[in-house]
């Protein structure tokens, strides 16, 4: 057999489409999921049961629930709940996200939970407010130690971007398969499609690997 | 809110639901005992001092962590029967792509559990006259897989989770399941609601165990590698 | 016939030449105290005599054959000597019996009574024979030793390395180890023994070796090296360790 990538670069631009679509919805879910994960996060933290429940609640339900499952629940059968139709986009985005979230948070948890309750006590002793206690003494200090995990949760965010093309949302993977379709090339299509995504994800595996190295020397 | 729910369809259709999440258990299965065997094999080629081995195993671990598994997959359905020449049926394509993909993540936690072991374990064994594959069969690796069982667990519970991508290659798991029977029936909600209760129980239920397992295996004093 | 010989053996770690050729007889029956300062290449040295670690150069002869490199033969050549080591090493996973019955078994190849027939031996011989099913983490360190001493001795060794054994122990369990390697010693014996112990050494070594800067700095009776020793190095290292009384 022989492989003839030139099907596949007279194609460059419809990739460009794609790869800009990707870093889109990588863009947002990254900024929802993180943000809404520490948002649970401290909910799971909370002394009221008011918020702990409903945060614990939400990130066992997301964490053991498929993203795919919950995209095609937010494509497919949510809009029966509502009065207007819901994009690939803002499906695919939701289900990533708020997967996202639930996992973050218990990072967020995990590496405030870390901070020894002595620091509490110092800040408490200048009359700080749990607030203040948790903005400028707390998270600053845990930030660091959940750096490598952050970045390992934006890796996935990356990696889970490709399940917004089962509801036909145009990114990297859903032009591949319009390639190959068109060209009838899926060897070259997907293999271009594997290598784009590896170029991308490859430094930033490396980058988590590094800070996982130096929290370890650091610790 | 006027919406009148209506699971008479899903209920109907139960046997095809049902079919579906044994499908996807098969598929988890066969994919969680060839990528612990092969997981091995990998971690063991990279630890290998022969670069013949080590950069191979590393290279296929690396590409298959840094990659999307739906581009795996989709390669290993679409690309990889043109370039053999044989048939590749959905179930086959999710088996060998989940098999190797699960396979890369396990190498690395057998590698780290492996190499947790103090070196004077190694010693010990040598210095008694057993063999590298003996002292690892005997000694390394009963104390290391005792480590690794909660990495173990959260992978195996990913990879059931990752499964449910074969639905996109029109394997009959629970999702596709899903998605007929939405179809047929013009029951999304009911039927996409139903189907992610099965899958939050199945994978609640795997996720308290593996909890459950790693309490006990913490109270009973072996630390836990990630 | 020269139960061990040592030629010319070199050890580097990096740039960091921590052997510089060592030259060594050891008769049957002899018995060696190695003695030297912290990071003097006291642990190296009995590595390489039974090749956990690989000498850059120089030969070690096991009765006058040349051991080779090819694995198999290390294999063999390890069965021959035995080695005890300053952390135990025990296996946490395996009974004491366990620990000692492993290589008969895995090794040795012998049919499982047999194997704990000869292990309990070995355990009632160390005073342990009441311990055989504990599990090496409810044992007391000088416990650990003894069993891993039991385990070495299982297999029959001609030679036996022992490198500190009672370094990591607390000082009132030190005894019962030194007791079991004084017993094996009155046995007849081989062995190497690195000690900071002088006392003990002084009584059970029939030859005491000073090791400085990668080589044999000064060597003889426990009486001269100990004693009356020549070397400036030598009376330096044993003027440290004042509480060593004979
Ligand atoms: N595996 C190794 N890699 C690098 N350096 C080593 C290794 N083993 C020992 N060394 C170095 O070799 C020197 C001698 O070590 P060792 O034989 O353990 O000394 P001793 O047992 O006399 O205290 C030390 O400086 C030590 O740091
Ligand atoms: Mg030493």
């Amino acid at each position: 057999m022989r492989w003839d990538f030139a099907s596949v670069f007279t194609n460059t631009d419809a990739l460009l489409v794609g790869a800009i679509g990707t870093l889109h919805i990588f863009v947002i879910c990254l900024v929802l999921g993180l943000s809404l994960g520490l948002v649970v996060g401290l909910g799971r933290y909370a002394r009221t049961p008011w918020f702990r429940w409903p945060a614990t609640a939400f990130v066992e339900f997301f964490r053991n629930t498929p993203v795919l499952v919950q995209i095609l629940w937010f494509y497919f059968a949510l809009p029966m709940l509502l009065p207007f139709e819901i994009s690939p986009l803002a499906a695919a985005s939701l289900g990533i996200s708020l997967n996202s979230a639930a996992f973050s948070a218990e990072i967020y948890r995990g590496g405030i939970q870390s901070i020894e309750p002595g620091q509490w006590d110092g800040a408490r002793a200048l009359g700080m407010s749990w607030g203040q206690a948790m903005r400028r003494i707390i998270l600053p200090q845990a930030l660091k130690r959940m750096t490598p995990a952050l970045t390992n949760r934006a890796i996935e965010i990356f990696k889970m971007s490709t399940l917004a093309s089962a509801v036909a949302y145009v990114e990297l993977l859903q032009q591949g398969k319009l390639i190959a379709s068109l060209n009838y090339n899926p060897i070259e299509a997907y293999t271009t499609v594997a290598v784009i995504f590896f170029v991308f994800l490859w430094p930033m595996v490396q980058f988590t690997y590094l800070l996982e190295r130096r929290l370890r020397r650091s610790e | 809110m006027s919406y009148r729910w209506d699971f008479t369809p899903v209920v109907t259709n139960a046997p095809l639901l049902a079919e579906g999440l044994v499908n996807t258990l098969k598929v988890t299965g066969v994919s969680l005992a060839c990528g612990l065997v092969l997981g091995l094999a990998l971690a063991l080629m990279r630890l290998s001092r022969h670069r013949l081995a080590s950069w191979p195993a590393g290279f296929v671990i690396e590409v298959f962590r840094t990659t999307p598994p739906l581009v795996q997959l989709f390669w290993f359905f679409f690309a990889l029967p043109l370039i053999v020449g044989v048939e590749m049926t959905p179930f086959l394509a999710a088996c060998v792509t989940f098999s190797i993909q699960s396979a890369a993540f396990f190498a690395e936690v057998f590698r780290a559990g492996i190499q947790s072991i103090e070196r004077g374990q190694w010693d010990a064994a040598r210095a008694i006259g057993m063999t590298h594959g003996q002292a690892l069969q005997r000694i390394i690796l009963p104390q290391a897989v005792k480590r690794m069982i909660p990495a173990f667990m959260e992978r195996a519970i990913e990879l059931m989770k990752t499964t449910t991508l074969v639905a996109t290659i029109a394997y009959a798991d629970l999702l596709f399941a899903a998605n007929e029977v939405s179809q047929k029936s013009f029951r999304p909600l009911e039927t996409y609601t139903v189907v992610a209760l099965i899958y939050f129980f199945v994978i609640f239920l795997a996720s308290q165990f593996a909890r459950l397992l790693e309490l006990r295996l913490a109270r009973s004093g072996e630390s836990t590698v990630h | 016939m020269t139960l061990l010989r040592v030629v010319g053996l070199t050890k580097k770690f990096g740039p960091h030449a921590v052997l510089r050729g060592i030259d060594l007889d050891v008769q049957p029956g002899e018995r060696l105290a190695i003695l030297g300062a912290s990071g003097s290449g006291k642990s190296t040295l009995l590595r390489c005599l039974n090749f956990m670690e690989m000498p850059d150069s120089g030969t070690v002869m096991l009765d006058d054959k040349v051991v080779g490199r090819r694995e198999s033969e290390l294999v063999r050549v390890r069965q021959r000597i035995g080695m005890v080591f300053q952390q135990f090493n025990l296996f946490p996973h395996m009974t004491a019996i366990g620990n000692v019955m492993e290589g008969l078994r895995t090794v040795r190849r012998f049919p499982k009574a047999e194997a704990r027939a000869r292990a309990g031996k070995e355990l009632a011989r160390v005073g342990l024979a009441d311990k055989a099913e504990t599990y090496p983490a409810h044992l007391s360190g000088g416990q650990k030793q003894r069993v891993a001493i039991a385990r070495a001795l299982a297999m029959d060794p001609e030679l036996l390395l022992f490198d500190e054994p009672t370094s990591a122990l607390d000082p009132e369990l030190v005894g019962e180890v030194l007791n079991v390697i004084r017993a094996l010693a009155e046995e007849g014996r081989t062995m190497l023994l690195v000690t900071h112990e002088l006392g003990f050494a002084y009584h059970v070594a029939t030859r005491v070796i000073f090791l400085a800067d990668g080589t044999i700095h000064e060597q003889g009776t426990p009486d001269e090296v100990l004693k009356h020793p020549t070397k400036e190095r030598t009376r330096a290292f044993l003027a440290r360790h004042k509480e060593f009384s004979l």
